[in-house]
Parts: structure tokens; C-alpha cells; sequence
């Protein structure tokens, strides 16, 4: 291994065991957040007609459930990470290491893909014996997957380099994380939105995240598996973009 | 020879506040640097650009050859700096933290025993599983120390190691560098107390107002100014004669320091003065100048040394 890889290996390690260290906060929390959510709307939506035919509401609510929770946990991970570092002031042990741009991306993003994938597994672990759930395109869901939780590591990471406290980061979760993924269709169809809301619906990259999502389980979706793909892809890239400017040029991270 | 450091050049704005003003200078291998000035004086910007959390606005800095910026990894991987801030990262213990700032800099298991090392040299070997946010400030203080050697970098910048923390750490610690220092390593030294500085360093350089005021080895420094102090315990009643009263430096608890240039004062013509007038002493001292006074001479500053 030579001494970048190790580096790059090493802060990938700290930050996995930094999320691993309050696994109760990180991980128990949200699976267990995201389980009330779906008992009950699963209990409230009984008997309502069948959204796709032979999906039934609760099957519906899983694939959005789970995403949503990956957006979220995603974007927490490296979000509040770097705003730690940052007021604790333990963030000058990183920026005076050999480490570089490319390092801190990796690193940040595959420790929130971690964490994600966890949060993730531990939901359908839960609710695999009570809602079938059948795999229509593994390589779909996979791909929506990683994008999804790379994509929302990365506004977290971005995020986490503009905040100078705790409450620029709150900002960020309240007013464009929390709305923008209760608003993508995770508890209904879009299809059942006035026509306002349903366009609007379409620029919400968070939509087409869940709706690709959804797709990789059941084979149908509202919109085209390819139409989510590129705009999933397409909102990484930008993320990417901006997010490895900042680090490149030291944006508010060197005075 | 490369130097351990070179800096050639460097400034620093902030707005209309000129920071540093073409700070230029080189620290030779093995030597024992003292970086002093008063507070606001510059010289944490520096220490801040040469470890990377400060873009100069002009000029460059290099570790052994290697520039900071341009390549900046092999010149981190030479540098070792103990913040001044008493940070640390909560979420792990003293072991753990120091591994992976060892990882950091691309050194894995065969450091370990170097860290063991410096866990009992420092005093942590107690304290080597417990968390981070457990320790006491002292200890938070020696883990920096460790964390700041742990790739065993050949330069080491110390800004303000031993601020706030009691005698046996201060000990220790001078102890620990001396050694490192004898076994070849470069030693960068800001403090407040200078007679840490005049004990341990064989240059100095003063800086004041983003400037380098004085850069020169410690005896040159303190011999560029001739004087000497003789502190005079006059018996009640006694009064100095007229021509001594100019030469008073300060009282100090009743007692008179006169500052006497070598060589125009000398001992024996000021007791000449006292004699003449009849002066009845109590006790007499002398002592030579110290790097305080230099400072005071060079920044008109005093009691705010470093920052």
C-alpha cells in the first residue's frame, strides 16, 4: 500500500469508526424512525386501491421509505462529520496531513456509503418477513442506490465545508433535505398530485432517486428507469463538481 | 546543505491589514529555532502556511527542499507541528488517535512501537485506552505532542507547547525534544516564557508587525546590546545620588535596578557615586541581560510575548 492509498484507507477507517462509535444514533435511530413511518401509513392507507397493479400500498411505501432514510443518513454522515471537526477545531489534524482533495472525497463519501448501506439492509432485514418485496432489476436498484447515497454524501460534504456551526447544517436538513424528500413520492404516486404539484414533482432529484429505486423492486415506476438514472447521475456529477472545486481551491476551508 | 525550512518571501493580507510583510528566512537541519514576537506579531499566520491552513498571498515556504504547496505532500510527511489550540477528537481514545494520525501520514503497524514509545515517554501509557474527551487538559496537551511526532517527521514546529500546562509536563516535554533534537531532528520553538527560548534554542528570530526584527544565534542576540542590571536595596531614608537617578530601570519591591552600559558605567564608578554621597546599602544584586530584555529593546513590548 503505498502512503496515499494508507492515508486515504486511514480516513475512511476513522470515519466508519466515527458513525460506528454512536451506532445508536447513526443507524438504530433512523431504521426504527423509518419502521413507525411505515406502520403507520401501512395501518392509516389499509385497503386503498393498489398503486401499480399487484404492489400493494405497504410494498408501495418500502422502496420510498428505505430511500428516503439513505438520503437523510447520507447526508447527515458527512455533513455533521465536517461541522464537528470544524467547531471542534480537530479538523487542522486532517488539513495539516498529506492528504488530498481526491482522498477527502473518496474517503467521506464510501464511509457515508457505509453507513447507508447498513441503515439500508437493517430496514429490509426488518420488514423482509412481513412485505414482499420482490428484486425486478438488481442492477437498477444498485445503481440508483450508490448515485443516491453518493450524490446526498457529497451535498453533505459541500454543505459541511460552507457551515461555519451547528445551525447552518440544521438549515440545510430543514429547509432542502427534510422537505424535498417528503415531497418526491415517498408515500404516494405522483401521478395522484394536482398537475402543479405533478410537474413540479419533476424537478425534485429526490423523486426520481425513489422512483428509480422503486423500480429496481417492482419493474414499474412513474417515470422511465432511464429518465431517473440520468437525473440521478446527472445531480451527482454536479454535486461532484462543485464539491471537488471547494476542496481543490481550499473554498472556506483556508483562510 | 537543503534546509530544514526555507521562506522566502511570504506574505499576508487580510483585507488592508498587511499580516506578514515578505517574511524571509532559513532554519538550518538540526538546529533548535526560536520563533518569538508579541501577540499579533505574525508569527501564527506563518506557522499557519507552513502547515497548509493559511494561503500566503505571496511568496513560498519549502520543508527540506520540498514546497509547501506544489508538493505538498512530501513536504507535510517531513513536517510535524503541535497546534496551539488544545484540540482533539472526541470519539476516540489516545491509542486509536494516535494510529490513525500515524495512517494519515501513510505509516501503518510499524510505527506502533514508536507510539508505545512516545505513549510512555510522555507519560500516557496509563491513560492510552481511555477517550480523548476523559483526559485532563495537560494530557490532551501531550497527546498533541504525540500526535505531532508520530511519522517521526525530521522538523518539528512547536507553537506554544507549553502554554497553560504545570512543570512536570513542561519537564518532560524539554526533555523528550532535547532528545529528539540530539538524535538530528529540527526543532521550531514559539513560547511565552523566554527563558525557555534563551535556555533551549541556538538561534532566535524576533518577529513584530509581520516583520523579522532580529534573527541571530541566542549569545549574539544577547550580547547585542552591552548593559547589565544592578538592583540596589538603598536603607531607609538613603536617596540615590543625581547622577544615578537617570540609570533607574524600574523598582522592584523597594529596590532600585539600574541599567548600566558596559561601557559607560561601570560597577566600581556607581559604588564610587554611593560612597561619595554617603549611601547606606542593604543588599545588592546583578544580572545580566536576559532575552527579555532584548525583546523589550526590539519590539518596545512587554509582557506579551508570543501568541
Amino acid at each position: 500500500m503505498t502512503p496515499n492509498q494508507r492515508g486515504f484507507y486511514t480516513l475512511l477507517k476513522k470515519e466508519v469508526m466515527r458513525f460506528w462509535a454512536v451506532l445508536g444514533q447513526t443507524v438504530t435511530a433512523p431504521v426504527i424512525t423509518a419502521l413507525l413511518y411505515l406502520l403507520v401509513f401501512a395501518q392509516a392507507m389499509k385497503g386503498r386501491a393498489e398503486i401499480y397493479p399487484g404492489v400493494s400500498y405497504t410494498e408501495f411505501l418500502v422502496p420510498g421509505l428505505v430511500m428516503m432514510t439513505v438520503i437523510q443518513n447520507a447526508f447527515a454522515n458527512t455533513s455533521s462529520s465536517l461541522i464537528q471537526s470544524k467547531v471542534m477545531g480537530n479538523l487542522v489534524f486532517l488539513q495539516m496531513a498529506p492528504l488530498g482533495p481526491w482522498e477527502w472525497f473518496f474517503a467521506y463519501i464510501l464511509a457515508a456509503l457505509v453507513r447507508t448501506l447498513i441503515v439500508a439492509s437493517a430496514m429490509l432485514v426488518v420488514v423482509l418477513p412481513f412485505v414482499h418485496l420482490p428484486i425486478h432489476q438488481p442492477l437498477a436498484l444498485i445503481a440508483i442506490f450508490v448515485l443516491t447515497s453518493g450524490s446526498l454524501a457529497v451535498l453533505g460534504l459541500i454543505a459541511g465545508i460552507v457551515a461555519q456551526k451547528f445551525d447552518h447544517i440544521a438549515a440545510f436538513t430543514n429547509f432542502l433535505i427534510t422537505p424535498m424528500s417528503f415531497l418526491s413520492g415517498v408515500f404516494y404516486s405522483v401521478h395522484a398530485l394536482p398537475p402543479f404539484w405533478y410537474k413540479a414533482s419533476h424537478f425534485n432529484p429526490f423523486f426520481y432517486m425513489i422512483d428509480g429505486f422503486r423500480f429496481g423492486f417492482f419493474g414499474v415506476s412513474d417515470v422511465s428507469i432511464w429518465h431517473s438514472l440520468m437525473w440521478t447521475a446527472g445531480f451527482f456529477a454536479v454535486m461532484t463538481a462543485i464539491c471537488l472545486w471547494m476542496l481543490i481551491t481550499g473554498y472556506k476551508m483556508k483562510k | 546543505m537543503t534546509a530544514a525550512l526555507t521562506i522566502s518571501g511570504v506574505r499576508k493580507t487580510y483585507g488592508k491589514l498587511e499580516a506578514l510583510k515578505g517574511v524571509e528566512f532559513q532554519i538550518q537541519r538540526g538546529e533548535f529555532f526560536g520563533l518569538l514576537g508579541p501577540n499579533g506579531a505574525g508569527k501564527s499566520t506563518l506557522i499557519n502556511i507552513i502547515a497548509g491552513l493559511v494561503q500566503a498571498s505571496a511568496g513560498n515556504i519549502s520543508v527540506l527542499g520540498h514546497d509547501t504547496v506544489s508538493d505538498f505532500r512530501t513536504a507535510r510527511r517531513l513536517l510535524g507541528i503541535v497546534p496551539q489550540e488544545l484540540v482533539f477528537d472526541p470519539f476516540f481514545n489516545v491509542t486509536d488517535m494516535l494510529r490513525i494520525q500515524a495512517g494519515y501520514y501513510g505509516c501503518g503497524e510499524e510505527v506502533w512501537p514508536w507510539i508505545d514509545e512516545m505513549l510512555q515517554r510522555l507519560d500516557l501509557w496509563e491513560k492510552r485506552k481511555v477517550s480523548m474527551r476523559a483526559l485532563s487538559g495537560g494530557m490532551k496537551r501531550r497527546v498533541l505532542i504525540a500526535q505531532a511526532l508520530v511519522h517521526k517527521p525530521p522538523v518539528v514546529i512547536l507553537d506554544e507547547p507549553t502554554a497553560g500546562v504545570d512543570v512536570e509536563l513542561r519537564r518532560t516535554l524539554w526533555t523528550f525534544m532535547r532528545d529528539l533534537h540530539s538524535k538530528g531532528t529540527t526543532v521550531v520553538l514559539t513560547t511565552h516564557y523566554l527563558e525557555e527560548a534563551q535556555e533551549m534554542c541556538e538561534r532566535i528570530a524576533i518577529i513584530d508587525k509581520g516583520e523579522i526584527k532580529a534573527l541571530e544565534t541566542t549569545q549574539q542576540l544577547l550580547a547585542r546590546h552591552p548593559f547589565r542590571f544592578l538592583r540596589l536595596k538603598l536603607a531607609e531614608g538613603a536617596v540615590l545620588p543625581v547622577e544615578l537617578q537617570p540609570l533607574v530601570a524600574a523598582n522592584i519591591n523597594g529596590s532600585l535596578e539600574l541599567k548600566l552600559e558596559t561601557s559607560k558605567n561601570s560597577f566600581s564608578s556607581v559604588f564610587a557615586l554611593l560612597r561619595r554621597d554617603g549611601v547606606a546599602i542593604e543588599d545588592v544584586q546583578t544580572r545580566d541581560p536576559d532575552l527579555e530584555d532584548i525583546f523589550v529593546e526590539l519590539t518596545g513590548r512587554k509582557g506579551e510575548v508570543a501568541a
